[in-house]
């Protein structure tokens, strides 16, 4: 028998016999089970996850669950195959012993497999002071059962929410407010809202957008303390200016934590911007060796992107979850030659304040920005991002038929100002220094991340010299 | 019945919005909200709204409720 025959041999057995685990239960580790399926993989297929729910879809929950429309428990994710699979929901995976490929449980059961991913995703940043997160009336905002706490405070028509940090998740949460007509003051640490995520210049037009809409925005400001009544409920935070914001709701909206507690002394890549990991979703040990039995997707997963000067990426999108897992559940089951990159252009959305607002590329990776149509009066327009005279990214805020003309430019490393599309050109196209916030300046931390060509390589093994 | 709606994907055309509009909302001008599980009595309703998508944007269980209850 020859090598290839043979290794062709392993590979159908792989498939009919082989033991997946997953890591993860939510949209990567659903699609990843069901691209598994999808390419024939028989053999026995396993999920943990530490909530009690099956997979559920995460964006409604800051608009149309918080508003009040549809109930937090509507937001199961449709299902595209049977897979036959073993759920082990509400029960978290706790540590991961690679020399015995098994997977260590919260509830002390070991499980075993051949191949791994995780897909352990993030989870909201608490409030700091663990005493004034406590009182009743704080809150974060990522799962379900976070959705329809805040949710019922809302309904309760609450004299003021505080909203702290004006990301993707404050802003939606304070325009909700707005649509119930409640009260809301945002209080954001950087100069503008969404600054992280899409630079100053975007900044202040959203900053205009929450203040025609009533929003009570503070920027500028961090809170420095959350006091409560005498029954532990919330009433007041003092900010860091001297100035006193009455409030009953508080939502925290600090960005997310990666999951990688549990791949402690695992000896993989996992640190804080997630698990290292190549373009084809394989886990890095903390050497930098791409591991074969081990993979990453969704928003854990730091990869490695071409067209980012191969910087690692981690990004906290719902599409980077889809396809990375696809490309993942592959890979998994694939040799060499047939193996597949995630090379996904990045790109989200964002409803707030009657707007859709949407990108394409890594704006944070440009420093200049340019309008290329529409009109930035009536909120309604496209914008390119640069850097070194190529575009890197776009945004859009209700223009996006056009992201895909801007999709194709990035993709090209088109230069920068690029081509006008021929269409509702404004009068000015100049391009401008985007603004975004110099490397450790406080505001929520955006949520797609360059995160610099370093693995985590504290305990990497250097090889002695003169051997 | 279970809908995701691929927001990247929708450009906010609002044919669904037109087909079933106690499922599909549009906030504004282009920023689409939606019932992800709505009752199965809307089922024709929604997958004319699916089939209308100029850009393919809704996807529905393929399951169709078979496996109810339990996790497949």
């Amino acid at each position: 028998m020859t090598m290839s025959a043979t290794l062709a041999e392993l590979v159908r057995d792989f498939k009919a016999n082989g033991r997946i685990v997953i890591v993860g239960a939510s949209l990567a580790g659903l699609r990843a089970a069901e691209a598994l399926r999808q390419e024939g993989f028989s053999g026995s297929l396993s999920i943990i996850g530490d909530e009690p729910y099956e997979p559920y879809d995460r964006p409604p929950l800051s608009k149309q669950v918080l508003k009040g429309w549809v109930p937090a428990d509507h937001t199961q994710l449709p299902r595209f195959r049977e897979l036959d699979a073993q759920w082990r929901l509400g029960v978290a995976a706790t540590g991961l012993d690679r020399a015995t490929r098994q997977v260590r449980l919260a509830d002390g059961e070991q499980v075993p497999y051949d191949r791994l991913l995780i897909a352990t995703g993030t989870r909201a940043r608490q409030w700091p002071n663990p005493a004034e997160a406590a009182l009743e009336g704080v809150f974060s905002l990522r799962s379900r059962d976070d959705a329809a706490r805040l949710q019922q405070a809302l309904a309760a028509g609450p004299s003021r929410v505080l909203v702290i940090g004006g990301g993707f998740i404050g802003s939606e949460v304070a325009s909700v407010c707005r649509e119930l007509d409640i009260p809301v003051t945002v209080a954001e640490r950087g100069s503008a809202p969404l600054v992280g995520a899409l630079g100053g210049v975007i900044g202040e037009i959203a900053a205009q957008m929450q203040r025609d809409h009533g929003v009570d925005l503070r920027c500028g400001v961090g809170v420095s303390s959350l006091e409560g009544d005498a029954r532990g409920h919330v009433r007041r935070a003092r900010l860091s200016d001297g100035a006193t914001i009455e409030a009953d709701v508080v939502l925290a909206a600090l960005g997310s934590i990666r999951n990688v507690e549990w791949l402690e002394g695992s000896g993989l890549a996992a640190g804080f911007w997630g698990v290292g990991c190549d373009a084809g979703g394989r886990a890095f040990d903390i050497n930098g060796v791409a591991t074969d039995t081990v993979y990453v997707a969704g928003d854990v997963a730091r990869a490695p992107h071409v067209l980012y000067e191969y910087q690692f990426l981690a990004m906290e999108h719902w599409d980077n979850a889809v396809f990375g897992a696809e490309v993942a559940a592959h890979n998994m089951v694939s040799l060499e030659p047939d193996y597949r990159p995630h090379l996904l252009l990045p790109g989200f959305w964002s409803g707030q304040f009657g707007v859709n607002i949407k990108s394409v590329g890594v704006p944070p990776f440009g420093d200049e920005i340019v309008f290329t149509q529409g009109s930035v009066k009536e909120r309604c327009f496209a914008a390119a991002y640069g850097r070194r005279g190529r575009v890197v990214a776009a945004v859009s805020f209700d223009h996006g038929k056009w992201l895909e003309y801007y999709a194709r430019l990035i993709e090209q490393s088109a230069p920068f100002p690029p081509p006008p599309p021929g269409w509702d050109r404004p009068d000015v196209m100049k391009p401008v220094p985007a603004e975004f916030p110099a490397p450790g300046v406080p505001t929520a931390i955006p949520d797609v991340v360059l995160t610099g060509h370093d693995p985590s390589g504290r305990t990497a093994e250097f090889r002695p010299r003169g051997h | 019945m279970r809908i995701v709606v691929d927001l990247n994907r929708c450009q906010g055309y609002a044919q669904c919005v037109y087909l079933a509009h106690e499922i599909f909302k549009l906030n504004g001008a282009e920023a689409l909200t939606y019932e992800p599980n709505p009752d199965d009595a809307r089922r024709l309703q929604v997958l004319r709204a699916a089939a209308a998508c100029p850009v393919r944007a809704i996807m529905i269980d393929r399951l169709d409720g078979a496996e109810r209850g339990a996790p497949s």
